[in-house]
């Protein structure tokens, strides 16, 4: 953990505490079978917006508290340990950060408070394909009296049964993999020609597919430069994964608790399993990879607070997401793999871990994805 | 930080490089770390008034006592010693030239030794003057130290050492040794060990220098006849040897924690410039190769992580570096870090990084193959990768011991 301030310290016991002790992984499993509209945990959502998390990345003179991404990162690294479901990282972390980042003052003062006290949800609608790649937008935006229509297919949205609000790029010049010719633009659920559709995904999320079936907006709905985006999606989608790499590091950590608890209680051959050199190396290994693991992620997230150059941040963001990635993935399928017959089944809660593992590395980019762009910025 | 705090960190910053650019000999300037020990008159001459303009400073050791040769400062501001001399385009040659003193024997010392054993062997150490070796491993004691068996046999006023050490790093040209030896031959294994200091320059000690894979190396063969080892140069209790020299072994790690070796760092001028030059590059600029490109970047990634983590390390600890069990798990990726980055320079190289000698060859080459085939020894020594693992399991994760109890 990096050195915290005291502030921060308080903020991480707090949602570990409230993590622990009032939504333990039997709420998860409780609104996975109910098949909750929104897949989202109301009660917990309503708590998150009590303690403030709505906020952190908010301005104060917009209702927040303006703390910074680490922060952020420590109370969702507390909320990935138990799987717990809500729109906090695509609303008060991804969609202000757009806001921040390319809003106009008025912009910001009219949707940002919302964001604070719960009663607005942002989604970012980037994906367009069952693979992230923002460069291929295709979804269009022609220029009609003052504002623009809007048309085109979004897939896979985060939280898009229960967002109100859309940031949506889309291009107003430029054809698909270009990256010049993005516009973002801010439209509300209820638009005229918005359609949405849930999807059911083995991680029990809430994805939507939108449809933008000409949905007019005004002059105002666009956020930042027209035709010049890509820079600012850029930094946004950084901010998402740098945040995104701190809730994998909570789901992937106590995914190895789970582990290295089962390898100290479960005996075969007339001992704990966990004496076995072949299944404590492994161990060691996972938790090696995890300590490096850590640090990129911190990085990533302290970068933005330090105000590093956009190409640092990206270099950092990519970086975690992919490490990060890999750590998750190794750690999901060493947590099935040693626990064995048990950890096949439905009743046991190895097999959230590794769903949602899965749905967290293809989110804004899997390890695939971040090793190119990687490579691409150090230039290789 | 504190303004007041950084202020003085400024000056002292200030103070240190004034003194580096009126004392370091210009000569030395780029000089590689290797050549110390070299034959040329003038270079060593030089060499030797940095070693002693150093020792003036007590900036061999600069963390150690005054009392001791040491300088009495901070590893933060130790730190900024070794920056400024970087930047001078120096190095500090007294922990090379001490051998394992100043990094190992030394800080084992200040825990363990009496007063009297750290005024005798200290300052020497700290000047560089005094090279240290350490007899720890034996022919059938390698990853399983405690089974050795070179015997110490009390002598009255000393012991009488006899047995056979191997890896002995630098014997043939070092003056003291540091040896943990069998002094209760019934205790069980780990019990019945002590360590003890003696001097290489007598009759009972004999060494033999062991070429590696990789040519010559400063390992040796240490035989013991009757070697003789004084009672007051017993470091720590009768029989105890075996807490201190894990305490050794710590530092030690936490000495080769720092992934150089054929060098580290995502962004590392040489890894690009080879790759650039040996592996052609598509229109775009990108390496032709796909699939080593992909392991080239995956490479980049875990260097990178292991330095942000060296970084969060020494931040969580507020610029006290302890020796911890982050040692074990620091070694295992700088070792990784590094072989990987040896394998994929001599593959970048094809044929070129396996020439082995010869004017055919350019000296980058052949330096990158023979770092490569010495760089196996990274996973081997110091404990090995596997006895890491033993270590994370058994301390971090508390998980069974995973070996038999000795």
């Amino acid at each position: 953990m990096a050195a915290l301030t005291e502030e921060q310290t308080l903020i991480r016991d707090q949602a570990e505490a409230w993590v622990r002790d009032e939504f333990p992984v039997t709420k998860f499993r409780a609104m996975r079978d109910s098949k909750a509209a929104g897949a989202i945990m109301g009660d917990a959502w309503q708590g998150m917006v009590e303690m403030g998390w709505t906020g952190i990345l908010v301005p104060e003179a917009h209702g927040g508290s303006d703390l910074g991404y680490l922060t952020f990162g420590l109370v969702l690294e507390a909320l990935g340990k138990n799987l717990t479901a809500s729109p906090l990282l695509a609303s008060a972390l991804v969609g202000a950060s757009a806001l921040r980042l390319a809003g106009s003052e008025a912009q910001q003062a009219a949707v940002l408070p919302g964001v604070v006290d719960g009663s607005i949800i942002l989604s970012l609608a980037v994906d367009e394909g069952a693979r992230h790649n923002p460069a291929q937008t295709a979804c269009t935006a022609t220029a009609q009296g003052d504002g623009f229509v809007l048309k085109g297919e979004k897939r896979f949205v985060l939280e898009g049964m229960s967002a109100t609000h859309f940031i949506v790029p889309a291009r107003t010049a430029g054809a698909p993999g270009e990256e010049a010719g993005l516009t973002l633009f801010l439209v509300a659920a209820d638009a005229a020609g918005l359609s949405r559709t849930g999807l059911s995904l083995v991680d029990s999320r809430g994805y939507a597919d939108v449809t933008l079936d000409n949905v007019a907006v005004g002059a105002d709905a666009v956020l930042g430069e027209v035709d010049g985006a890509f820079p600012v999606l850029d930094a946004v989608l950084d901010r998402a994964r740098a945040g995104l790499s701190a809730e994998m590091m909570g789901t992937a950590g106590q995914a190895f608790t789970m582990l290295v608890d089962y390898l100290k209680t479960r005996e075969q051959f007339g001992r704990v399993i966990g004496s076995f050199q072949a299944l404590g190396h492994r161990a060691a290994q996972m938790f090696t990879d995890q300590q490096l693991a850590r640090s990129c992620a911190e990085a990533a997230l302290a970068s933005i607070d330090n105000d590093a150059p956009a190409s640092t941040v990206a270099e950092m963001a990519s970086l975690a997401k992919a490490r990060v990635g890999d750590h998750l993935h190794l750690v999901s399928r060493e947590l099935i793999q040693m626990h064995g017959g048990i950890g096949m089944t439905d009743e046991y809660d190895a097999g959230f871990y590794l769903k949602r593992a899965r749905a967290l590395e293809a989110t804004y980019g899997n390890q695939a994805f971040h090793r190119e762009r990687y490579a691409s910025l150090l230039g290789y | 930080m504190s303004t007041a705090t950084s202020a003085a960190g400024d000056a002292f910053r200030e103070s240190v490089r004034s003194w580096v650019e009126a004392n370091f000999p210009p000569e030395l300037k780029d000089q590689p770390a290797s050549m110390e020990g070299a034959g040329d008159g003038d270079l060593a001459q030089a060499l030797e008034r940095w070693r002693d303009a150093l020792a003036g400073q007590g900036w061999g050791a600069p963390t150690w006592p005054k009392a001791y040769g040491g300088a009495g400062l901070t590893p933060a501001e130790a730190r900024v010693i070794s920056q400024e001399i970087g930047r001078a385009g120096g190095y500090n040659p007294i922990p090379l030239m001490a051998g394992m003193g100043v990094t190992m024997v030394g800080p084992t010392l200040l825990e363990y030794g009496t007063d009297e054993q750290k005024e005798k062997h200290l300052p020497g150490i700290a000047s560089g003057k005094i090279r240290w070796c350490l007899g720890l491993s034996e022919p059938n004691a390698g990853s399983d130290l405690a089974g050795l068996a070179t015997k110490a046999e009390d002598k009255g006023d000393h012991f009488a050492l006899n047995g056979q050490k191997i890896w002995t790093s630098g014997a043939d040209i070092s003056q003291w040794c540091g040896a943990l030896v069998r002094t209760e031959p019934q205790a069980p294994k780990r019990d019945g060990l002590s360590f003890v200091l003696l001097p290489m320059d007598q009759p009972g000690v004999e060494t033999r220098p062991i070429k590696l894979i990789s040519g010559a190396s400063p390992f040796c063969e240490t035989y013991f006849n009757d070697a003789r080892a004084e009672k007051s140069d017993l470091l720590g209790p009768l029989n105890k040897g075996w807490s201190v020299v894990k305490r050794l072994l710590q530092h030690e790690r936490a000495s080769q924690t720092s992934a150089r070796g054929p060098g580290a760092g995502g962004k590392s001028e040489s890894l690009y410039a080879i790759a650039k030059r040996y592996a052609g590059e598509t229109a775009d600029g990108k390496l032709e190769d796909a699939d080593l490109r992909a392991r080239l970047t995956r490479h980049l990634m875990d260097a990178e992580a292991h330095r942000l983590t060296a970084e969060r390390i020494a931040a969580e600890a507020k610029g006290n570096v302890e020796v911890s069990a982050a040692a074990s798990i620091m070694k295992n990726s700088a070792t990784s870090v590094s072989q990987t980055r040896s394998e994929l320079m001599i593959e970048l190289m094809g044929y070129r990084g396996l020439g082995w000698e010869g004017e055919a060859f350019r000296q980058e080459e052949l330096d990158t193959v023979r770092e490569w085939l010495w760089g196996k020894a990274i996973s081997i020594y110091g404990g090995s990768a596997e006895v890491q693992n033993n270590i994370i399991s058994k301390n971090i994760l508390g998980l069974p011991e995973t070996t038999q109890k000795g």
